[in-house]
């Protein structure tokens, strides 16, 4: 294959948005008569007072084939610009180039329309997406088999569950067969089952040499599938590279103090009169504080405090909770250096090692606690989601999930042996199918 | 920029591409791509930015013809869905109408209406009104209420108010046949001059895409003229010859007549069925009147087309 093209070329992009005033956005016809007649239709330049540019100076070049991961927070502009690639709406300046037809899914099942049928809808979505009739008509059917709608193609989709109505959204946009696909949250609908079916979707059509631009706030699956990401802020491109390091710069930068917590040394600090928290952090095996860990490698949450009064045998406790409220563990220092000696004053800073392949991908907080033992146990300090931190999953095929895409449950996900004997072979020769134990599939 | 020679350029990225922008191209020209399912024929598209001014942009227009007919087919389908009597309100509508204009104006205040026999006068007046002002009317709601759309995919916006006409189209075609009907009845010798008839319908539909257009564009931005709409359209109605003739109108107000574009297309209408003389200076005027502000519309539309996602 040839060096990739570049299929979308971004110089210099801004949008201005009019902001405040009595009606912001449009105008009355009273208000703007006499301007109608002086001038007709001019419009707002930007730079004045009331112009926000939700997109400045924005210059980003798309290779064909490529998967970019766009993220940031909500206003960083990344609507912005899928509104301007897509179409929808024009920049105030600057240009862009685009080699391709351009889908978007952006919010899937926009123009259906509830008293149609579902193959009436298809019809005129695929039309509103820009197919031909003749286009749909030939992918009519796998459209609907793929939206797994068969029996209710000529039902109203007003009647249609909310799953059914993504699921024949998502597959229409998806048999569009653009050259650039935009996909903005698409997979936060649908079971998992369903998921599964639209990432595969998504690496079929990247097989194909297609572009996809995917915008999410799901980390995990940002670094997952995307080797490029790009992070946007405040409406420029502040970052662009290597996913894991751009999701790890965005992820320190969005939870400033959730990898590391500091208190100082005054009184305003968790704790009593025996102990105080002094600084709590989250870091990888190099001691470097990170809010995103390589699920493959070990991660330490170290509890730095002061023991302010001797004659006390203390111990650190740190309980981690996953997205879900679950508790993953609670873990308390048992190690043998303090385990039953009353410790002198100081500052001591303790750490719980948490190996590697070990947590489940997702973000995780940590409850940091000190307590004392003996004679009755006391909890002396504690501060509730003092740290947060997300664990990331990658597709090298060395952690738990192997090769494997989709969602995977579980609190923990431990890299386990699995071993496979052949029982019997009928044939010649044959090892075939047996063999190919993926822990993934031992569900 | 590199010269792009990939066997996915088209014809127009070998010329455009070294050449610095070039404005005849319009904002967001889509290479109209019949194949583009091909990966060998991928379409190229600049967008360029506000400054660059208004493109009209036909070739984009051609490129989605097929979507006009589904916003239509649409618009047609969603109408009679779960109505009881469906089609039957196309009908009734002007009927209705026709029958209490002939009650009031024919039968109480006596007014005569020439050729045609009085209530044959009012239908083929109000069929033709009730096309317009419905036409016009629903384009003008058509950009608010598909705002779904607009703010969230790409297709050219002049579509969904040209849908609205022409599903007003469809409707006038059904109230047709009550108009056929009643020339029957009343016994109205068939002419030559009938094969008029469409015509005079193609320069309606022509003037109230034009307005309907204009109205739409402008109603986005300013959002009070969505109130207007009804008053001026009634004030329409009643400046038009469509429930009396215009040999009743006195000559000092003879003139709103001539300058109305209606008026050469609902007596012109009327002369083809009856096989009279057509008034060519007031049909001249209307044809011209059409095409200008097809014209605006289609500039005013444009230009403010691109912003309607921002301002919806």
């Amino acid at each position: 294959m040839k060096m990739a093209e570049t299929v979308v070329k971004i110089e210099g992009v801004g949008k201005a948005y009019r902001i405040g005033g009595l009606h912001p956005g449009y105008a009355t016809f009273r208000e703007s008569l006499g301007g109608l007649i002086a001038a007709p239709f001019r419009r707002g330049k930007g730079g004045g007072r009331n112009t926000l540019w939700a997109l400045d100076k924005v210059d980003l070049e798309i290779r064909e084939g490529e998967l970019l991961g766009i993220i940031g927070h909500n206003g960083a502009g990344k609507s912005t610009l899928l509104k301007i690639l897509s179409r929808v709406t024009r920049p105030t300046r600057g240009r862009v180039e685009i080699h391709g037809r351009v889908g978007s899914l952006l919010e899937v099942g926009t123009g259906f329309h509830p008293d149609l049928t579902g193959r009436e809808n298809v019809f005129l979505n695929g039309a509103i997406l820009g197919m031909k009739r003749a286009e749909i008509r030939r992918k009519f059917d796998e459209i609907v088999g793929f939206a797994e709608i068969e029996k209710f193609v000529e039902t109203p989709v007003k009647f249609y569950s909310s799953g059914m109505y993504v699921r024949l959204a998502f597959s229409v946009a998806a048999h569009l067969e653009p050259e650039i696909l935009i996909m903005d949250e698409v997979l936060a609908v649908g079971d998992a089952a369903f998921q599964q079916k639209c990432l595969d979707k998504m690496r079929d059509i990247r097989q194909q040499g297609r572009t996809i631009l995917f915008v999410s706030h799901n980390m995990p699956a940002v670094t997952r599938l995307c080797r490029r990401v790009v992070l946007m802020e405040a409406g420029r491109v502040v970052a662009d590279g290597e996913s894991q390091e751009i999701v790890n710069r965005y992820l320190s930068s969005t939870w400033k103090t959730s990898a590391l917590r500091e208190w100082g040394d005054g009184e305003g600090a968790p704790g009593d009169a025996v102990v105080r928290l002094r600084r709590v952090r989250v870091c990888d095996e190099r001691g470097e504080t990170s809010a995103a860990v390589d699920i493959r490698r070990p991660v330490r949450i170290e509890v730095t405090y002061d023991v302010l009064e001797e004659g006390h045998v203390v111990a650190p406790l740190v309980e981690l909770h996953n997205e879900e409220g679950t508790e993953v563990f609670s873990s308390h220092d048992t190690g043998a250096e303090w385990r039953r000696r009353a410790r002198p004053r100081g500052r001591y800073t303790s750490a719980v090692h948490v190996p590697g392949n070990f947590l489940a991908e997702g973000s995780l907080v940590a409850h940091v606690s000190i307590v004392s033992h003996f004679p009755a146990t006391i909890l002396r300090a504690r501060e509730s989601s003092a740290l947060a931190f997300q664990v990331i999953d990658r597709q090298g095929g060395d952690s738990a999930r192997g090769d494997y895409t989709g969602p995977m449950p579980g609190v923990v996900r431990p890299l386990l042996d699995w071993t496979t004997v052949v029982e019997h072979a009928p044939g010649a020769g044959g090892t075939t199918d047996g063999t190919r134990g993926r822990s993934a599939d031992g569900r | 920029m590199s010269v792009k020679t990939s066997d996915g350029s088209s014809r127009e990225d070998v010329s455009a591409a070294p050449a610095p922008p070039a404005p005849a191209h319009g904002a967001a020209a889509a290479t109209p791509g019949g194949t583009r399912a091909h990966a060998h024929s991928v379409p190229r598209v600049v967008i360029e930015s506000e400054e660059t001014g208004v493109h009209l942009n036909l070739g984009d227009l051609w490129a989605y013809r097929e979507l006009l007919y589904f916003l239509t087919w649409r618009d047609v389908k969603v109408r009679y869905k779960q109505t009881l009597m469906g089609a039957a309100w196309v009908v009734i509508q002007p009927l209705m109408l026709m029958l209490i204009v002939t009650l009031v104006f024919n039968r109480f205040a006596r007014l005569g209406a020439g050729a045609l026999p009085y209530p044959l006068f009012a239908y083929s007046g109000l069929l033709l009104w009730t096309f317009f002002s419905t036409a016009v009317s629903s384009s003008t709601h058509s950009l608010t209420s598909n705002s779904n759309l607009i703010t969230k995919v790409y297709f050219p916006r002049l579509f969904v108010p040209a849908a609205a006409v022409a599903a007003g189209l469809v409707d006038l075609s059904i109230a047709s046949v009550i108009l056929a009907a009643l020339m029957i009845y009343y016994g109205v010798a068939l002419t030559i001059s009938l094969a008029l008839a469409p015509l005079f319908v193609a320069l309606l539909t022509l003037f109230a895409l034009g307005v309907g257009t204009l109205v739409s564009a402008l109603t986005v931005k300013y959002r009070d003229l969505r109130h207007a709409l009804p008053f001026l359209l009634q004030f329409w109605m009643f400046a038009s010859p469509v429930i009396y003739p215009t040999t009743i109108v006195p000559g000092r107000w003879r003139w709103l007549l001539v300058v109305n574009p209606l008026t050469g297309v609902i007596e012109g209408f009327r002369a083809s069925l009856t096989g009279e003389a057509v008034d060519r200076r007031a049909v001249a005027v209307s044809a011209i009147t059409a095409v200008i502000v097809c014209a605006l519309a289609l500039y005013v539309f444009r230009r403010t087309e691109d912003t309607f996602a921002d301002v919806i």
